[in-house]
């Protein structure tokens, strides 16, 4: 699997790191209540189809990157650093 | 036998090599299957369950029979193919699965046994009775089948990984991949040209027909000279690509060492990973043998493999040889053996309608129906209409037809689809992304066709790629039709062989089919066919064309079995390559490594880096001794210890104060320049990721520590904080865990022994306990902190590395001096356990800040990561197993880390669990163990005595609960 | 004579040929990380320019020269490598030493880039990678820096702790190199 990060260019899935849904960015108010909180820590979908994941180029550049892909022909869609992905 | 005037092998070459301890002569360019049959060599091994007697059947990598034990003791490698190894000076082969020896098999009495080894065995003949089945049943299975055995020794061998990039990898150098990087060098693009023998060229090696009016070799050898030439295409022989994977990687395994004599730093293979933006496969295709029965006798091969002896190797596998098959292809072998001088005694067409030959004589609408032989071939019977009939031949070469190498476009989930006219399936296109399928392996036979789709998919990928394609200027070659008609088992008595790996009959399968197992991928583990080394490459397509036959379904409907990497077998050594010994994880060694080695301190692993364990003493015979001194020492006078392990970020920016009070669960926007203040961070969840220390070095200047486990953890954390969730705060981070060799100077002598290293003597007033700065030590800038981690007056000590050992050895002479000298991890850990003080061992991904009895270190005033969820009522619960001091209590003294913890009279059992113990120690200072855990409502129940059973190690021991400070509580000596 | 004795971090392990490939122990001078603080980027690269004569380097290319170059060095940072640092770079980034972080291996020689492609994930071959490239990649093991300095010639970086380790993986794709011929 190969992912382009978005200031080093195509690499090797071995220099990645990852984290987990895209969904880590959008971080609740303290006082948003449990229910915002549960789903933001604890629940994941599970498609079959384009999922937005966060990877870290550990060995690399060290930049979260926002990979949106396809969890059934494996195609990478896009990449964006994290910080200007938005939430 | 040799055949004069045939081959492309120079004659005067001649090598020798061992087989079954046998010397022989073979030529410079033969494989090992090669030269035995050039040696009249045909049995080779014994088959894995019958143990019945096999010859070599194929001329290539999928050959099934002729496997072989290569080389001696650690070096020795099982299972290599006969037909893929080359021979050189010194090769010792051996065969396999044979006792005493490969003629006078013992064993071969699995053979009189068959009917009891039908499919299913396992599950059906050894059930009964059923504690048979490990102690004795399995172990003599076991025992009796198989192929060659691995050494027992460790792999004295070296193997390599490498990696490769492309704008075209072209797979497989026969008439269309030659084609197909012709053109795509030719218009500059970057090229690799794998292919797996010694020798590129694929079949137009092995066939008569000609290319532009010569010899398909002749034209071979032009079209890689001329690649050779082009500085933009690599050539990689001996290269096997095994698997294709995501965004154009692929797997290769390249034999470096096997074709020579073992050589000093010389691997014998290299995995390579190749990535590709695009991909031609051009793998060719597989002859698929007819079933009928006894197919199996050495002599028995397929017919492309017996004319790729003759033509390619000069070989006659046979003097007397007989040809069976239902399509045309095949008629070019008793073409070829004819022209050559060899005797073509039959040529057995199963089609009413074969051409026919001034040649030889072709039996029409006639079959094979049975061979005779003690260890090979010696006759064949042949009926035609009702009349059967004998005919002595040596070698039969049959042929039911060609399967396209499929196989790597299976490896992303894509299905092959079935193409009635050729009787055989080729490549879904697009199942691989950026791979064409062209020539043999796209069902396109003849050698123009295969030029022809060559230079085509190279031209698509070339437009692809925005690359301009070269002028076409496609040779002319021999364009005649494929015609085959279907034959896959010849009906009869006896057995007939698919799957000669594992020894699975069309009996098998037909007895699968009967028993239910209809699909496809059930059969296969009922029978276990295509399961072999060989995955079925000869075998499988016939064996579903028999299931779809049992099962009255089209072969369509029946589908394939999946085709998954490696496409040929792969040492489990090569895969691993490079992670042998050193080379498995990178050492990270201290500046201090070297003295503290000279000084016999065993070395412990903390993550990838070694730190002493202890420094034994004169005198000393145990670690325990080494490790009580040491405490001893540091409370007493003075000792040294290297923490440079400790992860170290350098924190700076307008908003670098924000970032920390936002990571960690207390303020450090407050904390004074100059001062150091302990820190706790969360996971989001709430449970503790991580401690250290903190300084201010400077107004918007912090210098944070981190556990030297999840130094490289906390610097991804701070990153994902920044960058994912407060972009527009302006902080940056540093690593300078590198940079700094950090000593602790720790005890009541600490101060006296830095004034002897330190430019200016300290001033206690300005160096009250956890203070910071800048300092000057024997002429070098460095930094002072005044920290602990043994409850001792203590100092850490900063210089830029390149001063570590000097500094080290500077500091380690003067504690000597004092009656001090260097600790280890064994004391470091037992001081640090007398104060109570947490290590990952506690701080373990379960425990929150209120178990560790820190719950008031989370902030009130403002938010941090895992802040709220810290404070669900499930992790502030006081039923919860919190941090407590345990001390023997009873008659046993030892306390043991990952004991359990129970009530005095309970039952050790999971049910009645309490707690455990995390970190335990023998205390000098005070003479017991003593043990931090975690207990059930523990601050609540300390002077109560529990019980801790440690059922892996048999120690029980009384324990009372005690406050996990077992030193010093007022902590009057660290600020002393 | 001082006591303090500097030692580098690759001490008694090189310089390292085989089969026309040398490794050897680079001194790079002093080591700064210059981290530029939001929008000051294009203010630092003036700064860099007047003071050290190179620009602040784009993603994976280097600027200066031999003795003053300016390397990528991940996300938001660039690494200077010869001159102590201009103090008027701090008003535009972090500043952080580490002239004793890296271990710096100067890789050269006609078989370099084969060496590499046993080491490293990324296409280093020299009409891909040319000089003033550089890229933060694997080195084996372990996280590194890679440039081309030369024709034929490569510097590495990786953490100063990992010195042994990056040798003996050089050597051991050095001698694979040398013994295929």
């Amino acid at each position: 699997m190969r992912i382009t990060c978005p200031l080093c260019g195509e690499r090797d899935r071995r220099e990645f790191y990852y984290k987990g849904a895209a969904l880590a960015l959008d971080r609740p108010e303290p006082d948003a209540g449990a229910e915002a909180w549960d789903e933001h820590v604890f629940l994941r979908d599970n498609p079959a189809g384009e999922t937005r994941d966060l990877w870290y180029h550990a060995d690399g550049c060290g930049a979260w990157i926002v990979v949106t892909r396809d969890t059934v022909s494996h195609a990478v869609l896009e990449t964006r650093l994290a910080g200007e992905a938005g939430a | 036998m040799r055949v004069a005037g045939k081959g492309l092998l120079d004659r005067s070459r001649s090598v020798p090599f061992r087989f079954d301890g046998v010397r022989y002569a073979g030529l410079e360019g033969d494989t090992l299957a090669s030269a035995l049959l050039a040696n009249g060599v045909r049995l080779v091994g014994r088959s894995f369950k019958y143990h019945r007697p096999r010859g070599i059947l194929t001329a290539g990598s999928e050959e099934p029979n002729a496997l072989v034990t290569v080389g001696t003791g650690g070096r020795r490698t099982p299972n290599t193919r006969a037909t893929v190894q080359e021979i050189h000076q010194g090769l010792e082969a051996r065969s396999q699965n044979a006792w005493p020896s490969l003629k006078h098999d013992l064993l071969s009495l699995n053979n009189l046994a068959a009917p009891f080894f039908g499919a299913g065995f396992y599950y059906k003949t050894f059930m009964w009775p059923k504690a048979f089945w490990e102690r004795i049943y399995e172990p003599a299975i076991r025992r009796a089948a198989g192929l060659g055995a691995l050494s027992g020794e460790p792999d004295a061998d070296r193997y390599e990984r490498a990696f490769a990039f492309c704008d075209l990898l072209v797979i497989g150098a026969g008439p269309a991949g030659l084609m197909a990087a012709l053109v795509a060098g030719r218009a500059g693009a970057d090229v690799i040209l794998a292919d797996e023998e010694a020798r590129m060229g694929g079949r137009l090696l092995a066939e008569t027909e000609t290319i532009e009016g010569r010899p398909g070799h002749e034209w071979a050898e032009a079209a890689l000279a001329e690649l050779a030439a082009t500085e933009n295409v690599r050539l990689m022989t001996r290269t096997t690509v095994a698997g294709a994977y995501d965004q154009g990687t692929f797997a290769a395994l390249e034999r470096v060492g096997h074709h020579r004599a073992p050589q000093e730093g010389l691997p014998v293979e290299c995995f390579w990973r190749i990535v590709a933006k695009r991909a031609v496969l051009a793998a060719g295709a597989l002859e698929r043998p007819i079933a009928f029965a006894d197919n199996d006798r050495p002599g028995i091969m397929t017919a492309g493999a017996v004319r790729a002896y003759l033509n390619r190797w000069g070989v006659s596998p046979g003097r007397r040889v007989s040809v069976f098959a239902n399509n045309d292809d095949a008629h070019r072998t008793a073409r070829d053996m004819v022209k050559a001088g060899v005797d073509v005694v039959a040529v057995i067409d199963s089609r009413a309608d074969a051409p026919g030959s001034d040649l030889f004589e072709v039996h029409r609408g006639a079959h094979v129906v049975g061979s005779a032989g003690r260890l090979g071939l010696e006759a064949i019977t042949l009926r035609s209409g009702a009349a059967e009939h004998r005919v002595e031949t040596d070698c039969l070469a049959m042929s039911g037809g060609w399967n396209p190498s499929v196989h790597l476009s299976c490896h992303m989930n894509g299905r092959p689809v079935w193409r009635e006219d050729i009787v055989s399936f080729v490549p879904t296109p697009g199942a691989v992304p950026g791979m064409v399928a062209a020539g043999a392996c796209n069902g396109a036979f003849s050698t123009q066709a295969c030029l022809r789709e060559g230079a085509e998919a190279a031209r698509g990928a070339l437009e692809e790629l925005g690359i301009k394609p070269p002028k076409p200027d496609l040779p002319m070659a021999e364009d005649t039709e494929y015609r085959i008609a279907p034959l896959w088992a010849v009906a009869g008595k006896g057995r007939a062989w698919l799957d000669f790996q594992n020894d699975v009959t069309v009996k098998d399968v037909r007895q699968a089919a009967a028993e239910n197992y209809r699909s496809v991928e059930h059969m296969k583990r009922y029978t276990t066919q295509g399961m072999a080394t060989d995955q079925g490459k000869s075998s499988n397509v016939a064996a579903l064309a028999v299931l779809a036959d049992a099962t009255g379904r089209g072969i369509p409907e029946t589908g394939t079995t999946t085709f998954r990497p490696p496409y040929s077998p792969i040492a489990i050594a090569a895969l691993g390559a490079g992670g042998q010994g050193k080379g498995f994880a990178p050492e990270r060694l201290t500046t201090s490594h070297k003295a503290s080695r000279e000084r016999g301190a065993p070395m412990i692993e903390a993550g990838l880096w070694y730190r002493p364990s202890y420094f034994p003493a004169p005198g000393e015979s145990n670690w325990r001794q080494s490790c009580d001194r040491e405490v001893t020492m540091v409370r007493a006078a003075v000792g040294i210890c290297d923490v440079s392990t400790l992860g170290k970020i350098d924190i700076q920016g307008p908003d670098a104060g924000r970032l920390l009070d936002f990571v960690y669960t207390n303020m450090f926007s407050t904390l004074k320049v100059g001062r150091v203040r302990y820190g706790l961070m969360l996971r989001e969840d709430g449970y503790v990721m991580d401690d250290g220390t903190t300084a201010r070095l400077g107004e918007d200047h912090y210098l944070m520590t981190t556990t030297t486990a999840a130094a490289g953890e906390v610097m991804r954390h701070l990153d994902f904080v920044h960058q994912g969730l407060r972009p527009e705060w302006d902080v940056r981070f540093a690593s300078v865990s590198e940079q700094w060799a950090q000593f602790a100077v720790a005890g009541p002598k600490s101060r006296d022994l830095l004034n002897g290293v330190l430019d200016a003597p300290l001033e206690a007033d300005d160096w009250p306990f956890m203070a910071c700065g800048a300092v000057r030590v024997l002429g070098v800038a460095g930094r002072l902190f005044r920290i602990s981690f043994s409850g001792e007056h203590a100092y850490e000590l900063a210089v830029p590395a390149r001063y570590g050992d000097s500094l080290f050895r500077a500091l380690v002479a003067r504690a000597e001096g004092m009656g001090g000298g260097a600790y280890g991890m064994e004391a470091l850990n037992v001081l640090r356990i007398e104060k109570g003080l947490i290590t990952h061992a506690e701080i373990h991904g379960r425990t929150t800040a209120f178990d560790i009895g820190m719950g008031r270190m989370v902030s009130a005033k403002k938010d941090c990561i895992g802040k709220t969820l810290s404070q669900r009522p499930g992790l502030t619960d006081p039923e919860r197993e919190r941090l407590v001091g345990l001390k023997p209590a009873g008659a046993v003294k030892l306390i043991t880390a990952g004991g359990h913890l129970f009530a005095q009279d309970a039952a050790p059992v999971r049910q009645n669990d309490q707690g455990y113990v995390t970190s335990a120690g023998f205390s000098s200072t005070l003479g017991h163990v003593v043990a931090l855990g975690f207990l059930r409502r523990g601050p609540d129940r300390i002077g109560e005595v529990v019980k801790m059973v440690d059922h892996l190690r048999g120690v029980e021991t009384l324990c009372e609960v005690v406050d996990p400070v077992f030193f010093d509580p007022e902590g009057g000596r660290v600020r002393g | 004579m001082a006591e303090l004795v500097a030692k580098s971090p690759c001490d008694g392990l090189l310089p390292l040929t085989l089969g026309g490939v040398t490794a050897s122990e680079a001194d790079l001078g002093t080591l700064t990380m210059v981290l530029p603080y939001c929008g000051r980027q294009k203010a630092l690269s003036q700064a860099l320019q007047a003071a050290h004569g190179m620009a602040f380097p784009a993603p994976n290319r280097a600027t200066g020269k031999a003795g003053a170059r300016g390397l990528w060095f991940g996300r938001e940072g660039a690494l200077l490598a010869g001159p102590d640092p201009d103090p008027a770079l701090a008003e535009h980034a972090a500043l952080s030493d580490q002239s004793d972080a890296w271990a710096a291996v100067r890789l050269e020689g006609a078989g370099a880039e084969d060496v590499l492609a046993r080491l490293v994930p990324v296409d280093l071959r020299a009409a891909v990678f040319k000089r003033g490239h550089t890229v933060c990649s694997q080195v084996a093991h372990m996280s590194g820096s890679v440039t081309r300095v030369g024709e034929r010639a490569f510097m590495i970086l990786v953490f100063r702790s990992m010195a042994a380790t990056l040798v003996h993986d050089l050597k051991t794709a050095m001698e694979a190199v040398a013994a295929r011929g």
